[in-house]
């Protein structure tokens, strides 16, 4: 195994960044490809974490960014593409990482950047005759009011207006000029003309391949999803998801706001896990800004992502029983302890779902009186007992094993070839952790594993979340018993926080893969950059190949096993 | 294929009956202990809770923790004539604070100097907006502004989810009820500062 300065001395094009508060190397466009092989196959870096691109719009640059990881743990390598704003062209990983195929999807969606020699390189989050690139820094919404939160109509002569009122045309859609709408009416004909057709002839009775879609308006999709898929009879050939129905550009919306007005818009990504969501975000801008969270912070941090992990997971495996058939019963069963861990985090932080209780340097508050109690009783009584439950009618239920093992199944390679993080890639037998692999907060004082299996099919998935539940439980045993006193803030709190210009990556192992945010800061009150990594997005790139030769019946079962949430999948 | 014998099935169906039994069960118990409606809805909420955990809402809620926020209110105090004040002095904390910017603040003016003087004119904020994350109430510095427990506001056009001053205004004796505990700190806090600025002879 080389070092990564080894491997850089035979490209001497490849240079440090060198801006203040910035990491990671540049690389000329040309010498991607070389350099990212070399890194691969000498360096040990085999797993692309995220791929996205940064408008630096008064250098009149597009800046591409990668991070690459080693398995074996550490923190990832960056390495960044400059091109130039009119012309913007990368080569495509995809050949390298097939993980890499939606994430630049999505940046070409949004920042207009082209991938050469990506299959498929089509918008993914808008629609087809969207006009224009939106998170390109010169692209305003319709509803446009000004650059950056505080807006100036607010105070001190505040009088109340309708946003729609601002809008001149009294319509918030424009095409392109060279779209006609009446042209690109049927949109299921072009999708059809992606999808081949061909006359079955291995089979006895000849017969087309028929395309059907799977949602958007389906209960088994958990949200707005659509699953295009090419049959062969009941065999599914072809899958490709289609996404973007909920999409409200969350990464614009953010970069208008400050750094504090971010948090409670960070909840609603990945709804049912408000609270790491939460954490990555404070992480990220801590990273940034050099702030320390106290101690007592941190533990409360690590009580509050442990509950999230374990009622995240409760709703996975409770809603996976739903998509199996067994209707509610098995679901409501979950959500029974889900239900208990939500009136902890009302009585917490305020609110069940939407938490926004994270603050730079801290906690928004200490936890009140009787909460703790709450928490332990969860964790030393109630939540070891039902778990035995679960997992002896759940996990050794005939029926569940009949549906759920051997289907979806992902090969270690392939796991890793597509940036699968979590419970999708523990499953698949690759031990990846964040709280192990780079340990954030406080995790590297806490005893617990990271549990692995080897099938890599749904019914390992499940064994999986039940396992991590059990870990999770123990993590908060640990935590409550050596919660130290103290303040919960690092400082006073303020509303404007201090972040000098630079760039951070912020990541924790969230419950349903690695979240990370990608923050780009110029010194401003607002974010020059926010990205999200958002895990279950990644994980979908791998849905086609789990769905390969599946039985349709099968199809919801599988993706009930990744566990998608499709408030972070759309953004 | 491994061959099926309806074993999960009965497992699982007897666990269900089990769970129907308890629930019937608990309710039986709290009959005859003619246990409260609130000492019911506080054992579903507990962690020993058993059988059906939900509640029958309309005719009982469950119960709110005190930090649990919904839209703000606006506090306000009685002077020595018995006339309302507010406590708010137009600052724009919350406005420049709020994440969706559904608050607007007009700043009063003298009306012969037409010097701004610390009172909002008027106080605007659109709940079709808020998405109740309790920033602004969390940094009001002058305890202001403070986030409500009550979530039933159904209204018959839009304009009724547009709340004015009149709307938001609630008693000082409001706040206390509501949230008790966080009065408490709060008035300690100011008569701490208090104290600190002119210290008693």
């Amino acid at each position: 195994m080389k070092t990564v300065e080894t491997v850089f001395q035979a490209f001497p094009a490849v240079q440090p960044d060198q801006r203040p508060g910035y990491a990671g190397f540049l690389v000329p466009a040309e010498n991607l490809v070389d350099v990212v092989t070399a890194l691969k196959s000498d360096a040990g870096y085999n797993y692309l974490t995220c791929v996205t691109g940064v408008d630096y719009l008064s250098d009149q640059k597009m800046e591409v960014v990668y991070h690459l990881r080693r398995l074996s743990g550490g923190a990832p390598l960056e390495l960044k593409v400059q091109v130039d704003r009119a012309d913007t062209r990368v080569p495509s990983l995809t050949p390298l990482f097939p993980g890499a195929d939606l994430q630049e999807r999505e940046a070409y969606d949004l920042l207009g950047i082209r991938f050469d020699g990506h299959p498929n390189l089509k918008r993914i989050l808008t629609w087809e005759g969207f006009n224009g690139h939106p998170l390109r820094k010169d692209w305003r919404e319709a509803f446009y009011e000004q650059d950056a939160k505080p807006y100036k109509s607010r105070w001190p002569e505040g009088k109340y207006q309708k946003a729609e009122a601002r809008n001149p045309f009294g319509d918030n859609v424009s095409y392109p000029l060279d779209f006609d709408p009446a042209r690109h009416g049927d949109v299921e004909k072009e999708l059809r003309q992606d999808f081949a057709q061909p006359v079955n002839t291995a089979s006895e009775i000849s017969g087309e391949h028929l395309v059907v879609n799977l949602g958007p308006q389906h209960p088994s999709t958990h949200g707005v999803f659509r699953m295009v898929a090419e049959l062969d009879s009941e065999t599914v050939v072809k899958l490709e998801p289609v996404i973007g129905y909920l999409h409200r550009n969350h990464e614009k919306i953010c970069e208008r706001n400050t750094w504090l007005q971010n948090m409670p818009y960070t909840d609603r990504l990945d709804y049912l896990s408000s609270l790491s969501n939460n954490y990555a975000y404070a992480l990220a801008v801590e990273k940034l800004a050099g702030i320390t969270p106290t101690e007592r912070a941190n533990y409360i941090r690590v009580i509050m992502a442990e509950l999230t992990r374990i009622s995240s997971h409760l709703i996975a495996v409770g809603f996976l029983m739903n998509d199996l058939g067994v209707y509610f019963t098995a679901s409501l069963y979950g959500l029974e302890e889900r239900e208990l861990i939500l009136d902890v985090f009302e009585a917490v932080t305020g609110s069940r779902m939407m938490c926004n209780y994270l603050r730079f340097g801290g906690v928004a508050r200490d936890l009140p009186e009787g909460t703790m109690g709450m928490i332990y009783r969860l964790a030393f009584e109630r939540l070891p007992r039902k778990l035995d439950d679960f997992e002896k009618y759940l996990l050794e239920n005939e029926i569940v094993k009949v549906r759920c093992q051997g289907v979806g199944v992902l090969t270690p390679q392939q796991a890793i070839a597509y940036s699968a993080s979590g419970p999708v890639l523990r499953a698949s037998g690759v031990g990846f952790d964040l709280r192990k692999a780079e340990p954030y907060g406080v995790y590297g004082r806490f005893d617990f594993d990271v549990p692995v299996t080897s099938h890599g099919d749904t019914y390992d998935r499940l064994v999986i979340r039940m396992r991590e539940i059990r870990e999770s439980v123990r993590i908060i045993q640990q935590a409550i018993k050596s919660l130290p006193n103290g303040p919960v803030m690092n400082g006073k709190p303020t509303i404007n926080t201090k972040v000098p210009p630079g760039e951070s990556y912020g990541t924790v192992e969230g419950p349903k893969g690695e979240l990370g945010f990608y923050l780009v800061s110029n010194g401003s009150a607002n974010p020059w950059r926010y990205h999200v990594r958002p895990p279950t997005f990644i994980n979908l790139t791998s849905l086609g190949e789990m769905s390969k030769d599946v039985k349709i019946a099968d199809l919801v079962v599988i993706l009930g096993g990744i566990d998608i949430n499709l408030g972070e999948v759309d953004r | 294929m491994s061959r099926l014998y309806g074993k999960g099935i009965v497992q699982s169906l007897w666990l269900v009956f089990r769970h129907f039994v308890e629930s019937y069960r608990v309710d039986l118990r709290d009959f005859f202990t003619h246990k409260s409606k609130t000492g019911k809805v506080a054992f579903r909420s507990s962690t020993d809770t058993k059988g059906l955990f939900t509640i029958e809402y309309p005719e009982v809620c469950t119960l709110k923790p005190e930090e649990f926020r919904f839209l703000p209110f606006l506090v306000y105090d009685f002077d020595e004539v018995g006339k309302q004040k507010q406590r708010c002095t137009a600052c724009g904390t919350c406005a420049r604070i709020c994440p969706v910017q559904c608050i607007w603040i007009e700043r009063a003016k003298d009306p012969e100097t037409g010097k701004p003087v610390p009172a909002p004119a008027s106080f605007t904020l659109d709940s079709d907006l808020c998405m109740n994350c309790g920033l602004c109430a969390e940094y009001c510095p002058f305890d202001a502004i403070q986030m409500d427990h009550d979530y039933e506001l159904a209204a018959r056009t839009r304009k009724g989810y547009l709340l004015d001053l009149k709307h938001l205004s609630k008693p000082a004796a409001y706040y206390q009820a509501v949230r008790p505990r966080q009065y408490a700190r709060r008035v300690a806090a100011r008569e701490e500062k208090a104290e600190a600025q002119n210290p008693p002879a």
